[in-house]
Formats: C-alpha cells, structure tokens, sequence
C-alpha cells in the first residue's frame, strides 16, 4: 500500500547588490538588503505564512494522518530570523504538532559537495545545529541542495550518520524501474534512498496552472484520483517541490490553496492510503535493490544534472575562483569573511548564470534578478574581485578574531 | 509574386543600413521564387547581374500627363522649418521642385541625402507612375519617407496594395529636433499605405505614440544578416594583451558616439593599455574629434574614418569588442555583422536588434557608467567574452532572412485577400 510522502524546499538565496567594476575596492558590502528584504516578505505574506497556516490547519483535522517534511535553508533561516519572526513562528507551531519532519542540507544551499568535502561537512553540521537550536529536532534525513545527488554523496552522507537521502526519480537512472521503491544506495549498508516522482510531483510544482495542458483544471479528487490508481504493490510515492509553489510561482488566484486544502482528505478516502515522512517511510520500508548512480543527478530543467549551475564556462570559472580562496579564508580566521565566502556559494548565484535556452529558459528567467546570465556573472565577478583583494589585504582590524 | 520595390539604396550605393536590408531581405524573396524589380534612384550602370531587376528612376522619360500635380499631394501639409536647407512643398512650388531638368520629360535624381532631398523624393514620385504603367506586378513594397510618394503614385495607377516598410523614422535620425516636412512625409505614408512593416517592436511603438498609427496595421518584422562567404576571412596577427573596441557607424546624434567617447575616458582610467576605434564619418566628427583631445585620451582612441569592403573586415577581425551606443535605433544590423566575425557586442537597450539578441550585453545609451563597467568586464574576464560568442554563432543561426520573408509573404498574402 503506497505511503504519500510530502517533501517542501524552503529556500530564499541573499540576492546580491548591483556591483560594478569601479564598485571593487570601494564598497564591500555584497548584498542587496533592500531586494532581499522585499522579497522576503512578499514570499512572507504570499506563500509561507498563508501557505503554514492551512498546513496547520490540516495537520489538526486529520488529527495527525496528514504528516509533511519540509528543508529549509540555512540562508532563509537567518533572514527570517532577522526580518519575519512570525514566519519563523509559524513554522515552529507546525513542528510542535509532531507530524513535521525537518530534513537536513547544506547552510548556504550551495554546491560544496562538488568542490569541498570539508567545506560541505561544515555547512551540512551548520544546518544540523541551526535545526536543533530553533525547532528541538535532529534531522536523521539529507536532501542535497536541487536534489543533487551520485554514489559518492550518499556514502558521504551515511557516515554523517544520516538515515534516509532524496534523489531525483530519473528515467535514465531506472532504466524501467519503479521510483515508487525504496533503494539502497551503491556502495552504502544502512542509508535508504526516495525518489522523487517528477511526474507527479511537477504536475502540481509546473502544470498545475497550465491551461493548455489537456488535464487542466486540476482538481484534488482528480489528482488523488491518479494516485489511488499506482499498484497497490508500491512502497511509496515522493512528491517533492518547492514550497513557494503554494501561493508564489502558482499564486493563490490559480486555486493552488483550495487544491491542497482538499488534498489530504481525497487522498486518505482511500483506507490504503497514508501520508508518511521520509523518515517514516525509511522506518517502515526496506530497500528493494541497490541503485548505481555514479554520474550527479539534480531536479533542474530537463537535463536533471549539475548543467543548471556548471553548464558553461561562466559558471565554472566563477564557481572554481570562489572554491580556490578556501585555504586564505580559513587561513584569515575572519567569522565575518568566512559568512561572505559562504554566503557567495549559495547556489542560485551560478543558476542565474545559466545559458541554457531551451524549453527550460523561461523558468531561470522567473527567478533571475538579472536581465541576462551575462550581468549575472559580471556582477558577481566584480564581487569575488573585490573580495579576494579584501582576503589578501594585511589583516588589521580583525585581528582579534584570532584566537 | 511579382514586387515593385522602391528603395533609396541598394549594394553597391549604400551608405547604411538600408541597402544592406534591402539586399538581403530581396534576395530570400527571390530564392522563394518570386521576382522583384527594384527601382532605385539612380543605378552606376555597371551592369552587374543582380537577383533584381534594378531600374534607375533617374532618366526616365515622364510624359508631360505625369508632371501635373498629381493628387497624392492634395490634403498634404508640407511645411518648412528651414527654407535655407529644404524647399516648400506648396502649389506653386511643385513644378519647381521638379526643375532639376528644366524643360525636360527626364528628370535627374541623384540618390544621394542632401540638402535637396525632398525635392528628389518628389522627383522620384513622379517617375514612378511611369515605371508603374510599364510592367505588371501584384504588390507595391516601399522602404522609407523616401519613397511614399512613390508608392502612392504606383498604387494610384495600378491599384495594387501599398506596403510601407519603415527601416528609420524622422525621431530616430533627429531626436526630438524632427524635420517637419519629413514628418509629415512619414505620417503620411503610414496612414495612406495599405499595411505597415516596421522592423522592431521599438519602431511599431513610435508609429503609434508619435504618428497615431492603428497597432494592427502594423506587422514586426525584424531584420537579419547575410552570413560571409566563406574564406572571406581575415588574418590578422593579433596580439592577444591588446585589446581593442570598437565603434562603427555614422558618427551623428543618432549613433551615440558621445556616449562611447565618455565611455572611453572611464576605462582607460583604470585600464590605460585599452585601444578604441571609431570608424565612420558624420557631422559629430569635428566635435567628436575635440571631445576626445579633451579628455586627454588621444594616444588610445583612434578615428578611422568612413571605412568600406575589406576595411570593415579587418577592423571587426582586429576587435576584441563592438559598442553601438545608439540612442534611438529601429533594428542596427552592425552588431549582427560583428558577431559574424566573432566579436562580442554591447548594444543600446534603445535599439531594435535588442529584440532578437540574447546574447549580447545591453545597457541604456545614456548610462556611461554601465557601458564602461560591461566593457572592461568583457575585457577582463575572458570567459564572459567566449560564452557570449559561442552563443552568438549559435542565436545567427536563426536570424535568417528566410523567416524575414515568409513574414513579409504573409504581409503580402493578407494585403491581397
């Protein structure tokens, strides 16, 4: 009997501030705080607050049958911190209820995985302690900033001691397999790996307003009418999605708060039904097969790989320049130096960056403050420029941070 | 179909932008199939073979029936602002304007842009119910104030529809110091023609808050480049720690070439190894010249004058970057021109070409400060300049006259049903 198993990614990156060139030398702060600050409230008002408010809502009516994960970023936690207690109250109520699982990334929503094992180790431990200070709950759960994921990854992630791992449900990793199973990663004996059901899941996160998609409008009963229909054989159905997709990419005159409202209550008026979180699933379920990855999956775009972000030369170059100044921040023991850098890999800096004008153009142009990749890169170019040259400046002032 | 097509220019009698559209925009229309007489003011009589039939205006013999004021005038309001440099366009001055051959049935036209334009424009009216009367054709394509009067008088005769391609207007050339007579040319034109062409959304725009034209009169359709034969190109030993930008075309209000110059100044301030070039010819020279010695930047920033054939080649081969500053331009097909050689471009988000490029870097014409930040960064970091390129020759694939002509046919199809 499937689980329904409900991932959201809560996720705001620090914009960066119109920088440049004759910017470099001068002006050292990087963010766009006034940007920053609009959008967070607007994602405030429009999504998260309203968008908590009806989780709640439904967690308290089903009396503990609708149960949801959500990952929030490190990044977003400390804007909301500092800008929207509120939100970050709300969230806290939807974790008291219990039926909330909090799952586990990296602080800064970055790639350094790819680039810095010990810079990813940092910032997945980072995360680790933020969840616990502010929400008393341990994460046992990993998802890796856009769902990216191989081998190497999930044998990382199992010796942090994590439980269960999410992966993109590809077709090209399960070559006719179901993503409906629980797998073993390769090369792991303990960690359990979910897929995510892009189909499913991308129906309500991309179609749902779609009105030249044949299966518009669509309705709770004839989404969990779909679901109902999976084998019965299956273990779980993963749907995973940004959390803005409620209220902001699909905004509240589209019906996508009615549509979740009714969704829980569709769903279990079939007795075999449950809603679990991944860790739930995990503690319920064992692997059916080992699953070989051995090439990085993500859930971008089309090509479900690491092209969104390292597609191009821009890319690449900005993203290698950022990673070889590790060694002179560490060695420059500066917490407010460190926080730049860190804060400089969040990973929507090298997607707007993208260069891809497919089909999958006009979503990275949703979430582009630039005008182009090419003033994204410029901007965050003059950015390192004058970061390296604060890095390699005699330190002065912050010597007391050395212990 | 058979086109009569009046232009103003045509290779090898360019001086912009307009023959190198006309050119190619025909030649996708007759690979299509269909034929196109192209009448021009004049022709050098080299006789080349051409894939049009280009007439020459100039020398046509108009018989005296055709030199009454014809009716296209009447309702015309043609006034002048400066009757030193234009002539009036009054009932009694029309036979005048037609007396660059006195006494003659052959009016001389020059095709050249000056002071006595207008008087051209209306010489080369009358000839085209002449050349109307000789030849049967389906439509009547008119490129520019240039040639309205033409095209009206080819319609009054033949009763084909008028289709009026508009490549520049009056605001484009002149800012907001307009000639009124050209004006009013062009807006008669554009309420008179049968179905308007512009060649950006940007032009379609000033047709309707400048001219009061009806937006679904009006068809979009952006221009192209005509892609380099190959082996045409250039060699040229480079040295790669010198870098050099670019600035070509005519050097008038239009064009921003001030906009570059001040651009210039800000780079080398910070990188004085930096060579820029501007190479054309206009009346912002003198003044340019100036602002330039200035600014104290001379050593840096050369004037190559009015450059043509294989100059062009060797001055985009030699850039490392091209700007086109312009503060008002309806498309801008240089900047497609050198991405055909490679060279990463800025351009003017005050342009038509902006519309179909994705690739390029894109600031305001009057945002200096923006313009020298881009060009130092394509400058400094070269990995920007190579992913632009690569991008380029990929988004020149599918600027192509071909889909130019296909919406041009349906202009065409639509005007006639």
């Amino acid at each position: 009997m499937p689980a329904l198993c409900l991932y959201f990614q809560v996720h705001q990156p620090c914009r960066l501030r119109h920088y440049t060139i004759f910017d470099v030398n001068h002006v050292h702060a990087y963010e766009d705080g006034g940007a920053n600050l609009e959008i967070l409230n607007k994602v405030a008002d429009q999504c998260y607050l309203p968008a908590n408010r009806i989780m709640l809502n439904l967690i308290r009516q089903h009396a503990g049958q609708f149960r949801i994960a959500f990952s929030i970023s490190g990044i977003l936690l400390d804007q909301i911190e500092r800008h929207r207690p509120d939100v970050l109250e709300s969230f806290q109520a939807l974790v008291r209820t219990g039926s909330v699982e909090l799952l586990c990334e990296t602080y800064y929503h970055s790639l350094a995985f790819l680039f810095s094992l010990k810079e990813f180790k940092h910032q997945v431990m980072l995360h680790k302690k933020k969840i616990q200070s502010l929400f008393g709950q341990t994460p046992k759960t990993f998802c890796h900033t856009e769902l990216i994921y191989n081998n190497d990854l999930a044998k990382v992630v199992e010796k942090m001691n994590f439980k269960t791992i999410l992966a993109e449900g590809a077709d090209r990793i399960l070559a006719g397999r179901s993503c409906h199973a629980l797998y073993r990663p390769a090369g792991c004996s303990k960690l359990k790996l979910l897929l995510r059901d892009y189909r499913f899941s991308d129906d309500i996160a991309f179609r749902y307003s779609d009105r030249k998609w044949p299966e518009y409008p669509l309705t709770a009963r004839k989404f969990a009418g779909w679901l109902h229909r999976t084998d019965a054989a299956e273990t779980v159905i993963n749907l995973f999605m940004d959390y803005e997709t409620f209220g902001e990419h699909q905004s509240q005159e589209t019906g996508i708060f009615e549509f979740i409202k009714a969704f829980p209550a569709e769903i279990l008026k079939h007795p075999d039904f449950c809603f679990q979180t991944p860790s739930e699933v995990a503690a319920t379920f064992e692997p059916s097969l080992s699953l070989d990855i051995p090439d990085f999956l993500s859930w971008a775009d089309e090509d479900r790989d690491l092209t969104a972000w390292l597609g191009n030369g821009m890319q690449t170059d900005a993203i290698q320049t950022l990673y070889k100044m590790e060694p002179q921040v560490y060695r420059r023991n500066s917490p407010q130096l460190m926080d730049t850098w860190r804060m400089l890999q969040t990973s929507d800096h090298f997607y707007y960056m993208c260069t891809k004008w497919s089909a999958d153009g006009d979503v990275h142009q949703y979430f582009n403050p630039y005008p182009s990749p090419y003033d994204a890169y410029i901007n965050y170019m003059n950015i390192l420029d004058d970061f390296s040259r604060q890095l390699h400046k005699k330190p002065s002032s912050d010597k007391g941070c050395n212990p | 179909m058979q086109i009569l097509m009046f232009g103003w220019e045509f290779p090898p009698l360019v001086s912009g932008g307009l023959g190198t559209a006309c050119f190619g925009m025909t030649r996708a229309l007759t690979d299509l199939g269909h034929e196109i007489v192209f009448v021009l003011p004049r022709t050098d009589g080299d006789g080349k073979p051409s894939h049009v039939k280009l007439v020459s205006a100039s020398g046509v013999a108009v018989p005296d029936l055709d030199l009454e004021e014809p009716s296209v005038f009447q309702g015309l309001s043609i006034r002048s602002v400066d009757s030193v440099l234009r002539p009036y366009l009054s009932k009694g001055r029309y036979r005048s304007l037609l007396s660059g051959s006195q006494g003659s049935r052959f009016l001389t036209i020059s095709g050249d842009y000056g002071a006595d334009l207008i008087s051209e424009v209306v010489r080369y009216g009358r000839v085209a119910g002449v050349i109307a009367r000789e030849r049967p054709f389906d439509v009547i394509h008119a490129h520019d104030w240039m040639t309205v009067f033409a095209g009206i008088e080819a319609r009054r005769i033949s009763s084909r529809p008028l289709i009026l391609h508009i490549h520049a207007l009056e605001f484009d050339r002149s800012g907001e110091n307009i000639n009124q007579d050209i004006y009013d040319i062009e807006r008669y034109g554009l309420e008179a023609a049968d179905h308007v062409i512009a060649v950006s959304h940007y032009t379609k725009k000033t047709m309707i808050e400048r001219y009061g034209i009806d937006p679904e009169k009006v068809t979009v359709v952006h221009n192209a480049v005509t892609r380099r034969e190959a082996g045409g190109i250039y060699r040229v030993e480079k040295d790669p720690l010198q870098k050099v930008v670019l600035f070509l075309g005519r050097i008038t209000f239009q064009k921003g070439p001030d906009y570059f110059i001040e651009a210039a100044a800000k780079v080398l301030q910070e990188m004085p190894e930096v060579t820029f070039i501007m190479a054309g010819a206009g009346d912002m020279m003198p003044r340019m010249v100036e602002r330039v010695a200035e600014l104290g930047i001379g050593s840096r920033f050369h004037f190559a004058g009015f450059l043509k054939g294989d100059d062009v080649e060797r001055v985009f081969v030699l850039s490392d970057l091209y700007i086109m500053p312009s503060v008002s331009e309806p498309f801008g097909i240089s900047p497609l021109e050198a991405m055909l050689y490679d060279v990463p471009v800025i351009i003017s988000r005050q342009s038509g070409v902006s519309e179909v490029l994705q690739h390029a870097l894109k600031v305001d014409f009057w945002d200096v400060h923006e313009l020298a930040g881009k060009i130092m960064a394509v400058l400094k970091y070269p990995s920007l300049a190579a992913e632009m390129v690569e991008r380029s020759r990929e988004e020149l694939k599918h600027i192509r006259w071909e889909h130019a002509a296909e919406k041009i046919l349906n202009v065409y199809n639509t005007c006639l049903s």
